[in-house]
């Protein structure tokens, strides 16, 4: 499961970069009160509880990603009865659609392209729900408002769809399928006794947040709303209809297969049929021509709605010309009585909701309720915000594909890697002796966070993790490393002009904080508009990037610190011993008295 | 560590130092030379791009015995590409070639079912487009684009807009860098490729922006003093967190070091190369391009600005008239200097920056 909880991430950024904007105050506090224990206390438990979240969700090592896993692979095939041709272009429209589907925060390294001239394969990591991902990838999402011409409930109250038929003659005659339906719901029977009570069932679609007045329109309806009424009430005589009333007639809803088949390569600006479940009962519908479509849609939200109970709900923004048409229609629809004064809301030819509309809806936004599950809700508004197909995919086949990189590459990369680090550490303890401790520590811990938080977002949020990433981290190694090092060298100038360790650390720290925080923020700067503007793996990137930005500052912060002020306390350390890497004399530092006369440094003339 | 820590003291004190911006056209040179060697490398050799970004050709073998890497080996020489070879559930191999067109795909298809021992018929042979497409590209170089903007201006409030410019310079100069080596060495260019570059992008910024740290933080009362122009100052400050460099560089450059001459040199690993080569590459530009072309970049542009002319001649008057002085004591045989000066020469270098605590004791 990967997509659904998109949005949370998002939510948790604000929370980050709020660490990162207080840290300073909290490292300032820190230094200034020099209660470093504090802070080590704090970092520990942190670990602590991350690695202790970390065994008890199960999941102790990150999600690998197709190249070093493995994963599952679909392939789709493009079907040629949906009205728009089978090109190139619609292939890469729904490749780049179904990308941003099944990688909506891009840090899933999914990956999809085309095969042929009409497949397309989706490769999806181990580990991620994959019947979830073969949903959303092969679901259409075309999804369309289309008024309601006659609506009535199928299956056991079947009998009842006689007198339809007959209503069919003219739009008036409506009160007899209305009143079939209400034989069979008696909670829609209400909506239907008063318009104003559009908003109580199923039916709750429109947010009647607009208190527009909709008598101007009052005139304008019953002659100039063309789609509604004109189509089934004078044009009955003509063929198609005819026989798109015989099909509404003949239509069963109960049915699995004559739902699937219902509506199917109907074109939106024709009248059409459809199914719908309200509270368990399958009704048939019979629609006019889609008054806004889904590519209208400017963004689609998942949301509980508290208030009147009615449990998940997609919430949609139009877009401008989105928000004029239905302001429109729903303007027209209110005129009319029920169920001509509801609206279906179809998606891939099934009407998931209908509801009643008392007066025109202006502000451009619109709800969907269904039966929905969080889930369901998450992934409607997922597919609604990120667009249609423009063809509709029939799965092939779906099949599990080992890992694109051998077993032995990662062997090989983690082999090199280790050598590496070991000549890392090899050069601190050269180079810093004593302090090269302080440094490993800080490795250790940043490395311990950065695997652990990785592990746990991979159930979280899906992250995956792939070879470019594990080789950014190993980057990052560096701009941790850099940050004490920066530190470090600030210490031994504090040093080498005489002063003892204790001031020194503090006296270094300041003007170390404000290098690590500026340098730190440009690389967060850096993954944070990446990580907004871009799709895909540059995605991940950046939120790889972000993570150990983020992780290098709370751990500078948090243990580097600290840990240094409490070690200068140490009489190894303070003393200067020869293997401390502090000791003032092989650092070079200035001998408390100076005579007052020296040679002037040569360095000085070389500028003239 | 003696004498390194040593060499850390002499650096810090001045009495050893590189003078970067002195030689600064040298190392303009140099740099205009890898460039210009880099984009031709880019305009004849081009980039190799791999099958996330043109499509290419997906083999579907029947069930078979032969091995992964053995299909690997068998994909590459028939076609002379890297190939990604996936087992699927089923026993079947999937192997993908990048830049095939279907005449192409066919010849290697007949030679792969040659080495496969089967039927060419067997092998299920068809197109497929990148997995990388359009929209992604797009979106990240708009990303990019936005970042720019951004980061300059963020530069130029943090610092100032010379050194957001400078900074700008470096960080093209080492991109620009990667991409030519690339090209010229000829690795396909795969998406790992591309997060190497933004890894060495951030880098890059990064280690400019902590020598540009210390340069601005030692240039702050640069013009209540008359005894070093902007240069002295820049070229002392890249000095003094020399060691700093050094150190940052050899920790990231040794990991992806081991894993670009142990991980893929020795041990064989190729997918590793394209990624760790460009890594290293980039972050060995990005630390050089750091201290040789942004530092003296800035200074360049400081000593253009009509404060720090002025600044300058009041340092070279002051000289002039020092050695003038100098020379006249001599001339009379006497060792006395001025001893407003002979104080702050025994801070050395440090003069500007922490006069008081200098004085201190």
């Amino acid at each position: 499961m990967s997509w659904p909880p998109a949005r949370r991430p998002g939510a948790q950024r604000p929370e980050r970069e709020y660490e990162k904007v207080a840290a300073p105050k909290k490292g300032r506090s820190a230094s200034a009160q020099s209660k470093p224990g504090r802070s080590l206390a704090l970092i520990l438990i942190a670990i602590v509880a991350l690695t202790g979240g970390m065994f008890l969700s199960g999941h102790t090592t990150p999600r690998l990603g197709i190249d070093l896993a493995g994963g599952t692979s679909i392939t789709l095939e493009a079907k040629a009865d949906q009205g728009s041709a089978i090109n190139k272009a619609n292939m890469d429209t729904a490749v780049e659609i179904m990308n941003r589907r099944v990688n909506g925060l891009g840090v899933s390294e999914a990956e999809v392209q085309t095969q042929g001239d009409k497949n397309i394969i989706v490769n999806i990591p181990k580990g991620t729900n994959s019947k979830e991902a073969r949903d959303q990838v092969g679901t259409t999402a075309k999804l369309y408002f289309r008024p309601v011409l006659a609506q009535e409930a199928t299956g056991a109250a079947a009998p009842s769809a006689s007198p339809s038929p007959s209503a069919s003659g003219s739009s008036s005659a409506s009160p007899s399928p209305s009143a079939s339906k209400s034989g069979a719901s008696g909670e829609k029977a209400t909506s239907s006794s008063s318009p104003s009570a559009s908003a109580t069932t199923q039916g709750r679609a429109v947010t009647d947040a607009l208190k527009a007045d909709a008598s101007p329109s009052a005139s304008a309806s019953a002659s100039s709303s063309p789609s509604p009424s004109a189509s089934s009430s004078s044009d009955t005589g003509s063929t198609a209809d005819a026989k798109l009333q015989a099909q509404y007639t003949a239509l069963d809803c109960s049915k699995k297969s004559a739902r699937t088949k219902a509506g199917e390569g109907a074109k939106p600006e024709d009248s059409t049929v459809g199914c719908g479940e309200i509270d368990g009962v399958w009704y048939k519908y019979l629609l006019g021509p889609a008054a806004v479509a889904g590519t209208e849609v400017d963004e689609a939200k998942a949301v509980f709605d508290t208030q009147t109970a009615a449990g998940w709900q997609v919430t949609m923004d139009f877009n401008k010309s989105g928000a004029k048409k239905f302001a429109d229609i729903t303007g027209q629809l209110a005129q009319n009585t029920l169920p001509q004064n509801e609206f279906g809301i179809v998606l891939d030819g099934e009407v998931v909701s209908s509801p009643t509309v008392s007066q025109s809806i202006t502000g451009g936004q619109a709800q969907i309720s269904g039966s929905f599950t969080q889930e369901e809700a998450q992934s409607l508004a997922n597919m609604l915000s990120y667009g249609a197909l423009p063809l509709s995919f029939q799965e092939q086949s779906v099949t599990t594909v080992t890992a694109a990189l051998g077993g032995e590459q990662l062997h090989a990369g983690l082999l090199a890697g280790a050598i590496g680090l070991g000549l890392v550490v090899l050069y601190l303890v050269f180079y810093y002796r004593g302090l090269s401790v302080v440094a490993m520590a800080s490795l250790l811990v940043s490395g311990v966070l950065t695997y652990v938080i990785m592990a746990l977002l991979g159930p979280a949020i899906g992250f995956a993790l792939n070879l470019p990433a594990v080789c950014g981290a190993i980057v990052a190694i560096g701009i941790t490393a850099d940050s004490f090092i920066v530190y470090f060298e600030r210490i031994r100038d504090e040093i080498r002009e005489g002063r003892s360790l204790r001031p020194a650390v503090e006296r270094a720290w300041p003007r170390a904080r404000r290098t690590i925080l500026v340098s730190d923020f440009v690389s967060f700067l850096a993954a944070a508009v990446l990580f907004i503007v871009t799709v895909g793996k540059v995605q991940g990137f950046a939120f790889t990037l972000g993570l150990t930005t983020v992780l290098d500052v709370v751990v500078v912060f948090f243990f580097t610190k600290p840990l240094m002020t409490l070690l200068a306390r140490r009489k190894f350390f303070a003393s200067g011993s020869k293997w401390s890497g502090l000791d003032p004399k092989s650092l070079g530092a200035q001998p408390p008295l100076r005579r007052t006369r020296r040679p002037a440094a040569p360095a000085q003339t070389k500028e003239a | 560590m003696s004498k390194l820590g040593n060499l850390g003291a002499r650096l810090h004190r001045g009495e050893i130092s590189y003078d970067f911006i002195g030689h600064r056209k040298l190392w303009y040179g140099i740099s205009i030379l890898i460039t210009i060697t880099a984009i031709v490398g880019l305009a004849v050799r081009g980039l190799n791009m791999g099958i996330d970004f043109q499509g290419g050709a997906v083999f579907t073998t029947e069930k078979t015995s032969v091995s992964v890497s053995q299909a690997e080996e068998y994909a590459k020489d028939a076609s002379g590409h890297d190939a990604v070879v996936q087992k699927l559930g089923n026993g079947t191999l999937r192997i993908q070639i990048a830049g095939m067109d279907t005449q192409q795909s066919d010849e290697i298809k007949n030679k792969l079912a040659e080495d496969f021992k089967v039927d060419p018929e067997k092998i299920a042979a068809d197109l497929v487009g990148p997995s990388w497409g359009d929209q992604i590209a797009n979106k990240a170089w708009q990303g990019l684009a936005i970042f720019m903007v951004l980061v300059v201006i963020y530069l130029a409030i943090a610092f100032e807009w010379r050194m957001a410019i400078a900074a700008l310079v470096a960080l093209i100069h080492d991109i620009t860098i990667t991409v030519g080596i690339y090209a010229l060495v000829g690795f396909e260019v795969t998406p790992g490729t591309v997060i190497g570059l933004l890894t060495i992008l951030g880098y890059s910024l990064y280690d400019t922006v902590v020598v540009f740290d210390s340069l601005k933080e030692q240039t702050k009362d640069i013009t209540k003093q008359t005894r070093f122009t902007y240069s002295d100052v820049a070229n002392r400050s890249i000095n003094g967190t020399l060691v700093r460099s050094i150190n940052t560089t050899v920790v990231a450059l040794l990991p992806v070091a081991g894993l670009l001459f142990i991980g893929g040199g020795f041990l064989g690993a190729g997918t590793l190369n394209d990624i760790s080569l460009s890594l290293f590459v980039g972050l060995a530009a990005g630390a050089y391009s750091s201290i040789f072309i942004a530092t003296p970049l800035v200074a360049d542009l400081k000593e253009r600005e009509p404060q720090m002319k002025a600044l300058r001649k009041r340092v070279l008057a002051k000289r002039a008239q020092a050695a003038a002085e100098e020379e006249q004591a001599e001339a009379r045989g006497e060792s006395a200097r001025d001893p407003e000066d002979a104080t702050p020469a025994v801070v050395g270098p440090r003069a500007t920056r922490r006069r008081p605590s200098g004085k201190r004791r």
